[in-house]
């Protein structure tokens, strides 16, 4: 590559992405899915004014109609209230997963990665018996421990996914260690930690920040998982895995009550799986379109 | 006393294999080097790809951790420094790196790369680190109102500059060029060149400059160290190196300079073979495979640097 086109390369790197984004039919869906998902969680109070968890045993189980536009579950609340007030409770868990991953993980990536020799080892040993179970099951066994509840949910679905953020940014780092403007920082005098801080960090952003956007989907769809067994989000708290969980005993009869809880969980967890894959392919320099 | 002086400086590589990682030899990148450096002085250094220049000017620096020596620098020996010790001393030795695309943070803007050595050592105000940004920018050829950009906005030569300004910023005594030039187009190495002799006479620093190419280091040194596998087989002053080239290596890299005379015939020693493997040396004198005056003994002894007098060192049985 020659030293001018490399250099305007750089410079559209913004730019390059953002392109590369807009004709990525997939991730633009997943954009806009994921774009009215926060706007109902944003607003839920006004989409749906009442209480969503207020029984109206008279209305039970009553299919969609024009008054309750997905219908009723078994108690007689309204399934599309339930669902715009569980985005908020969904949100939440991913928002909250997200944080537990990246403040405990990112930093033990950084460590684990910088310093290498004993402290990369004990922290990679850790990791591996984390990573020896599947996620799900980690969580779960988390949430044995700790108990069910809404905290209990993200904290036991955030420790599972440190694991995955310690190992995706040790990798980088290993790589952003060696470049020259490293070793250019340290022979002007720089400390560990503003090495760390200045130079590694903004130049693992990109991977951090797709994996950000993949685990949000991951987080709600555990989050499901475990309201679905009962053990996360506690009834009457509308929670879209615990709707489905409910509407499971009713689903010859009335199926909607099961359907659009799963499908809500479907289309959240897709927006931002579809968003994520499309920034990994904006932002990595290796596939251009 | 000199400003610099290293003596019996190593460096081995361990090269590991298996899943245990046993060593199973080394890679003897400096295999003892001496030689001092004195204030104002510019030291240049030769060698082919992977005869340790580059090495060497690191471990100096302790950016590698040298294997065993000792490295004099203003009367101190930089290797048994320690943490906020071996800090403080990078203020004043400092090294400006062959790329200048890699050895800038290209999230950084120009500024800030600059002012970061300002920020590890002094504590002065914003303005006053600005203004001393400024004035480093102004030296080197840039116009302060490229502070806020960012390196990939510059070209190779600009960029290079900024690496010499950063170099720069903490008034240091001695400097290490480690082939500063040899990723520029040639128009620009001259300017740059040119850049760090107006900035030596100025500031009365110290260079050790390495490099591959003997033109540019005929121009800018006061002495010359040729390197070959790791060790220095001839140290001489600029002048006699060039004139009176007397270790075979030497004689052979001076006859490959290009001269612009094209009705000019001149004698060019082609030497056979590779580099060996610095993993596995030839015994005695690490040339002597490739050597075109070799003798028995060249295989079983190896030569010292001795003196020829007037500071003309050289490590071959010939002389």
């Amino acid at each position: 590559m020659t030293e001018e086109k490399e250099h305007r390369e750089y410079a559209g790197q913004f730019r390059r992405s953002w392109a590369k984004l807009k004709r990525n039919k997939a991730a633009l869906f997943g954009g806009a899915l994921l774009l009215l998902y926060l706007f109902t969680a944003l607003f839920a109070p006004v989409l749906y004014p009442g209480s969503p968890s207020a029984p109206n045993l008279m209305i039970s189980l009553e299919k969609p109609s024009r008054d309750h536009f997905l219908g009723t579950d078994e108690l007689g609340r309204t399934i599309m209230g339930r669902i715009i007030w569980g985005s908020r409770v969904s949100l939440l868990i991913a928002l909250g997963v997200i944080s537990v991953g990246l403040v405990l993980g990112v930093p033990l990536g950084l460590i684990s990665g910088y310093y290498g020799g004993k402290i990369d080892f004990a922290i990679q040993r850790v990791t591996d018996m984390m990573l020896a179970f599947p996620g799900f099951l980690l969580a779960l066994a988390l949430v044995a421990v700790l108990g069910v509840g809404l905290k209990n949910t993200v904290i036991s679905i955030g420790i599972s996914m440190i694991p995955i953020y310690i190992r995706l940014v040790r990798g980088c780092v290993l790589s952003v260690k060696e470049q020259v403007y490293v070793e250019a920082a340290r022979a002007v005098g720089s400390k560990d930690f503003r090495i760390i801080v200045r130079h590694i960090l903004p130049n693992v952003m990109v991977p951090i920040t797709v994996q950000t956007s993949l685990g949000m989907g991951t987080a709600i769809l555990f989050a499901a998982g475990l309201g679905f067994l009962g053990l996360g989000v506690q009834p009457p708290n509308p929670e879209w895995g615990a709707m489905l969980g409910s509407g499971r005993a009713y689903l010859f009869n009335a199926p909607h009550v099961a359907t659009f809880p799963g499908v809500a969980i479907f289309l959240a967890v897709l927006s931002f799986n579809l968003l994520g894959d499309g920034l990994r392919d904006a932002l990595d320099p290796r596939f251009r379109i | 006393m000199s400003l610099l002086e290293v003596q019996d400086l190593k460096k081995y590589f361990p090269v590991k294999k298996g899943i245990l990682s046993r060593t199973i030899g080394e890679v003897r990148a400096v295999d003892g080097i001496s030689f001092t450096l004195e204030r104002g002085e510019t030291l240049g250094v030769v060698g082919e790809s992977g005869c340790g220049k580059t090495t060497m000017g690191r471990s100096i620096l302790r950016l590698i951790e040298p294997t065993s020596g000792q490295v004099f620098f203003n009367g101190r020996d930089i290797l048994r420094l320690r943490g906020e010790e071996l800090r403080k001393m990078r203020a004043s030795f400092q090294i400006i790196f062959q790329d200048p695309f890699s050895s800038l943070d290209p999230r950084m803007s120009v500024g800030q790369i600059i002012s970061e050595p300002l920020r590890n050592h002094l504590s002065g105000s914003r303005s006053e680190i600005k203004d001393r940004v400024a004035h480093l920018l102004n030296r080197v050829g840039l116009h302060p109102s490229q502070m806020g950009r960012y390196p990939h906005e510059f070209s190779g030569g600009q960029r290079q500059r900024i690496g010499i300004a950063r170099a720069l910023a903490l008034n240091p005594l001695a400097i290490v060029c480690d082939e500063p030039v040899s990723a520029l187009d040639v128009s620009i190495q001259a300017q740059v060149i040119n850049l760090l002799v107006e900035l030596q006479e100025e500031m009365n620093l110290s260079y050790i400059f390495i490099a591959h190419d003997l033109s540019v280091v005929e121009h800018i040194s006061d002495r010359v160290a040729v390197m070959y596998l790791g060790r220095i087989v001839e140290l001489a002053s600029d002048q006699a190196l060039y004139e009176n080239p007397v270790h075979p290596y030497t004689q052979a890299l001076l006859s490959a300079v290009p001269v612009p005379d094209p009705d000019m015939r001149k004698k060019r020693i082609i030497l056979e073979g590779d580099v060996p493997s610095p993993i596995h040396p030839p015994t005695g004198c690490a040339f002597h495979p490739r050597c075109p005056a070799r003798r028995n003994r060249c295989s079983r002894e190896r030569p010292e640097l001795l003196d020829l007098g007037n500071g003309h060192f050289v490590a071959c049985h010939e002389k």
